[in-house]
């Protein structure tokens, strides 16, 4: 398949939860999403009651496709920021590492400047712990998944809708 | 690329519904939203022009219940139909897991049909992907129109490979969970065998 999958392990989860929650504090931001380039959301911090975030994780990986591909275009590789500045909220958007989208929601107590700051530092230790998982991944090919034993019944079990 | 998170104990993955302009895409979603238990499902978002013609997509959430006690979630996306969006109908295939193929069966889009599932192939190779290796179904939908084609003839002409292929009449809801289901079963069975 042309990408690879992306898989969440307890360990890692736990170091991604820990570097969302430290990355709201230090920028002062009433929110943080990380979300997959599909549109899947992996991890969230701060006042995530507050949001549709599955709503919000669909839309900002198409708004992150739409901008690569004007991105490309014009001749560049990739836009790794997008900011969007609203009355109180303002929305920043950062690629990660080439696969995951960082989202930083605040409003007047913080500033553009501090969030993208403080984006960066998280940043690169976000990259790092997909560097790990992606590796993971690779290593965790072919070893025991639970999915190797879904039955036909597993299946048609899920269809009571 | 479905998404295995261990942490949350969740599976997730995409499928999309491809399909010419006006051939039903957004009224196959519309019908699982409107039928579904609210629990199942969340806000379904249309990105659309004042006409209602997709612009981008639609997407709607689903979860399914547990398999091998891991919470479903599918994420359902149409992409825009009409033959100028074609950058966009690229941008949403990426990281496709299934995909449910719609075809107008009124004889006057025949043309229509055959070019967009053209086009899906051409997509799926820019990504990388190739047409016989991922989960597809088709679904023949308008048959309550008087022009429709017979299935026989459809068939020949975009299903030769045999995939599951579904009767329908989207706004009436007929043929529509069946398609859905037949493409998660797909894609669970992919699943399945990736883990192998």
């Amino acid at each position: 398949m042309a990408y690879p999958q992306l898989i969440m392990y307890e360990e890692e989860a736990r170091q991604i939860a820990a570097i969302l929650d430290k990355l709201v504090r230090d920028s002062n931001a009433k929110a943080v999403f990380l979300v997959d380039k599909d549109g899947q959301l992996i991890s969230q911090a701060g006042e995530t009651e507050n949001f549709d975030s599955t709503s919000l994780a669909s839309l900002t990986a198409g708004n992150i496709a739409a901008t690569g591909g004007l991105a490309k275009l014009i001749g560049e590789k990739e836009f790794s920021i997008i900011f969007h500045e609203g009355e109180k909220d303002n929305i920043h958007i950062s690629i990660v590492g080439q696969r995951v989208i960082l989202v930083v929601i605040f409003d007047y107590r913080s500033s553009l400047g501090l969030v993208r700051l403080r984006v960066r530092k998280a940043s690169d230790e976000l990259a790092e712990i997909f560097e790990k998982l992606a590796e993971k991944a690779i290593k965790a090919k072919g070893s025991e998944s639970p999915f190797a034993e879904i039955t036909d019944e597993d299946i048609d079990k899920l269809f009571n809708i | 690329m479905s998404f295995i998170n261990y942490s949350a104990r969740e599976i997730n993955c995409k499928i999309v519904y491809y399909g010419c302009g006006l051939c039903g895409k957004t009224t196959n979603l519309q019908y699982i939203y409107e039928k579904t238990n609210p629990e199942s499902k969340g806000k379904m978002i249309s990105l659309a022009t004042e006409t209602e013609r997709t612009l981008f997509f639609d997407f709607l959430p689903l979860s399914l219940g547990e398999i091998k006690g891991f919470k479903t979630r599918f994420h359902l996306y149409t992409v825009p139909g009409q033959i100028f969006y074609d950058a966009s109908r690229k941008l949403i295939l990426k990281g496709v897991d299934g995909i449910v193929f719609v075809v107008d069966s009124q004889a006057e889009r025949m043309d229509a049909n055959i070019e967009s599932f053209e086009n899906m192939k051409e997509n799926l190779r820019e990504h990388g992907y190739d047409i016989e290796q991922i989960p597809y179904v088709i679904q023949y939908n308008k048959r309550d129109l008087p022009s429709a084609v017979p299935v026989e003839e459809i068939r020949k002409l975009l299903n030769p490979q045999g995939v599951p292929d579904f009767e329908a009449i989207a706004p009436k809801g007929i043929g529509v969970f069946e398609t859905l289901k037949a493409i998660i079963k797909l894609v669970l069975i992919e699943l399945k065998k990736g883990a192998k």
